[in-house]
């Protein structure tokens, strides 16, 4: 009796033990970190994993979702975890110097052959590549654009839109004078990131730079002119004051709900602004790459993300087949309507193209000249403090030469 | 041969250690190895070598950087308004729930909810709140003709520290309350009437009953919130992120970036063991003030 039921649980416990076996050895699980987003939303991520989970059935992918003000220091702070971390990691412009620092992604040059990356924008290249290392694959090219409420401007008698930001300040003024709307423009100026891609973009836009002879200035012309503009703005009463505690989505909810006629915004925010079901001015909106300080200058900032492989990642392999397939034209020429695809040819289809041609018009000019934001390895600190530098000004604290000064200084000590 | 004592003393020990153990690998071990780490330039993160010595230089740093200099006195102003706040306010409405009146019971629940409301939830909320656009607060302050238009609560420094505070006092004066108005029940009914009848007046009645039964809970209550309060992290998270200007970047906000953010875990340490003494004095003060008290009582009672 004893023996019988020894032996049927030992039967039992082997085939257990081999139907583990089998599974695990049938599907490799990956976890990959995501930011939640409005360009692509946490369930067209859902989505597009899941056709890649279909096309790959021995590979799972473990999805988690956090916001963009906590995705550097979660990336970071995974690195404790080891080979339990993430395989697969979204990061932005701006982290390469300091992750190669720290050695938190692997080098991924030797994937991606010489044919493939010449069909890549090289703006979008930029984003991933540091001191010739290829630290992923770029994803998401996005940079800002001006926004503006057509109706809003013919009601002021305005036919063109703006080509310089002393136009914009005109336009907004002439808009104001006449009532139709508060507060003309909208920005996202809290002390945060975004407040530094707004400033970068008016920094390029007067032709500005960070580096000057391998050194970090922010008091040149260019960046003294633009935090002036931004100040002036708000002095005259034609920027929403709240735009100082305003994130991107707060700009776009403003402008979607016709409470500005002018904004600046990343890509995702011209399909939004024009769906009818969560905006007011939907068919109004237009769409210009921001100005910049004389006729045709353009300004831009490099907003891209790429897509990366965790240093301490066990499945190097699999995460990049996921990563290959997420950034593959295909799959981003589906999607093309919330993120502009990183491939060149991309933009000669009708079907990405269609219903966005305005976009793509202003895209074409904006991402050739995507100022990047200063790669430095200390690169947090240095926008921490050039955020609080800018937001000081913003607040009339400071006047423009001496928040910049004191950035300067402080760029200066970093070590 | 082990005298009694001694081998129930040895016994103790033995039934202690595990106990020991696990308080040593908990506290001790994490306390020590930051406390180390407070002497090294180490980044969060290794970048293969170890970290280097660097003596008192974290701390010297640290004393005589203005930014943290700015955010102790934020943090102490944060600390002991809102305390004092907390204060007040919990025990008028411990006395009030003590009255009797119709519907008391349900306000009892009421007002406990904030308190068992998370963090995050009550952060969220308040922001909300103070939404420039369509938050509550404008609405509200508009409508009784407070404010003329709509204010941005969070993105003025001047407001910002403010409306976090409200936050937080909104949230974590139940706790006073509740063990305020625990105290308060359990005062005889006999006591107010016999002062009644010998004609002691309200607050007298209030000074010489009320207060003397509710000191020691109430001091309890502001100590826990005192230490709270000066650790204060997840609502300025939520609400602020410590901007703008920097006008809510508390001490926990601060080691965090530095740590975090920056990378900075050496001197993050620093700035944490900083925070740590600065707590451990404030502790120590409650400490001697609530042994005073006792002392006093004592000493009325014989």
């Amino acid at each position: 009796m004893k023996s019988r039921f020894t032996l049927r649980l030992s039967v039992g416990l082997i085939a257990l033990i081999a139907a583990a076996g089998s599974a695990s050895a049938a599907k490799t699980q990956i976890n990959a970190l995501f930011m939640t987003q409005a360009a692509y939303s946490e369930n067209d991520i859902r989505a597009m994993t899941s056709d890649f989970e279909k096309q790959h059935p021995d590979i799972s992918v473990n999805l988690e979702f956090v916001p963009y003000e906590a995705l550097h220091d979660k990336i970071v702070a995974a690195r404790g975890a080891g080979s339990n971390g993430y395989d697969v990691v979204l990061f932005d412009a701006i982290w390469p110097a300091e992750f190669t620092k720290f050695d938190l992604l692997q080098d991924v040059s030797s994937r991606i052959a010489k044919e493939e990356r010449a069909k890549i924008f090289p703006g979008a290249l930029k984003t991933v590549v540091y001191q010739g290392k290829t630290l992923g694959m770029p994803w998401i090219l996005d940079t800002k654009y001006l926004y503006y409420n057509k109706a809003m401007l013919q009601k002021a008698g305005i036919s063109q839109p703006p080509q310089t930001w002393q136009q914009v300040l005109d336009d907004a003024q002439q808009i104001k004078a006449k009532n139709i709307v508060k507060y003309p423009l909208v920005w996202s100026w809290s002390q945060s990131e975004a407040l530094i891609c707004d400033y970068t973009t008016l920094v390029s836009g007067n032709g500005g730079q960070f580096y000057q002879n391998g050194k970090l200035n922010f008091t040149n012309p260019a960046s003294l002119n633009a935090v002036t503009l931004m100040k002036t703005s708000l002095d005259k009463g034609l920027t929403n004051p709240a735009s100082r505690e305003y994130l991107e989505e707060d700009v776009r909810k403003a402008f979607s709900n016709g409470d500005a006629a002018f904004a600046l915004n990343w890509t995702y925010m011209y399909n939004m602004a024009n769906d009818p079901k969560q905006s007011k001015v939907a068919g109004d909106v237009g769409i210009v790459p921001a100005p910049g300080d004389a006729p045709g200058k353009v300004g831009a900032v490099n907003g891209s993300m790429g897509l990366g492989i965790a240093k301490t990642s066990q499945h190097a392999e699999q995460s990049w087949q996921y990563i290959s397939y997420m950034t593959s034209q295909p799959v981003q020429n589906k999607y093309a309507k919330l993120s502009l695809p990183i491939w060149k040819s991309s933009y000669d289809d009708p079907a990405v193209s269609k219903g966005q041609e305005s976009l793509l018009a202003a895209a074409k000019k904006s991402l050739d000249v995507m100022l990047s934001r200063p790669e430095t390895a200390d690169y947090s600190r240095l926008s921490n403090t050039l955020q609080q530098q800018l937001q000081q000004i913003l607040q009339g604290q400071e006047t423009p030469e001496a928040g910049l000064q004191a950035a300067d200084k402080s760029a200066a000590r970093l070590r | 041969m082990l005298s009694l004592q001694q081998r129930e003393h040895r016994q103790a020990w033995v039934l202690l250690a595990p106990m020991l153990v696990v308080m040593f690998l908990l506290t001790a071990w994490p306390l020590g190895r930051t406390i180390w780490l407070s002497f090294t330039d180490a980044a969060l993160i290794g970048s293969g070598g170890a970290p280097g010595y660097v003596g008192l230089e974290n701390y010297l740093y640290a004393l005589t950087d203005p930014d943290f200099q700015a955010s102790i006195l934020r943090t102490l102003w944060f600390t002991v308004v809102s305390v004092a706040i907390e204060g007040v306010i919990g025990v008028l409405v411990a006395l009030l729930l003590n009255q009797r009146f119709y519907g008391r019971n349900i306000l009892r629940v009421l007002v406990i909810l904030p308190w068992a409301l998370p963090t995050i939830v009550n952060a969220m909320m308040w922001r909300l709140n103070f939404n420039p656009d369509y938050g509550s607060v404008n609405a509200l302050l508009t409508q009784l003709g407070i404010i003329d238009g709509y204010r941005s609560w969070l993105g003025s420094p001047d407001s910002a520290l403010n409306a976090v505070m409200l936050a937080d006092i909104w949230k974590n004066y139940p706790l006073v309350t509740l063990l305020v108005l625990a105290a308060l029940q359990s005062i005889p009914d006999d006591l107010f009437e016999a002062a009644r009848l010998d004609g002691a007046s309200a607050w007298r009645r209030f000074r010489a009953i009320t207060f003397p039964a509710i000191v020691a809970p109430l001091s309890v209550a502001l100590v826990l919130r005192t230490i709270d309060a000066f650790k204060i992290f997840d609502i300025i998270y939520v609400m602020t992120r410590g901007g703008p200007v920097d006008s809510t970047k508390t001490l926990s906000f601060f080691v965090y970036q530095e740590s975090f953010s920056y990378l900075r875990a050496g001197s993050g340490a620093a700035y944490a063991i900083l925070m740590a003494l600065m707590c451990g004095v404030l502790i120590t003060l409650y400490m001697i003030m609530l042994l005073r008290q006792r002392r006093r009582s004592t000493a009325n009672e014989t």
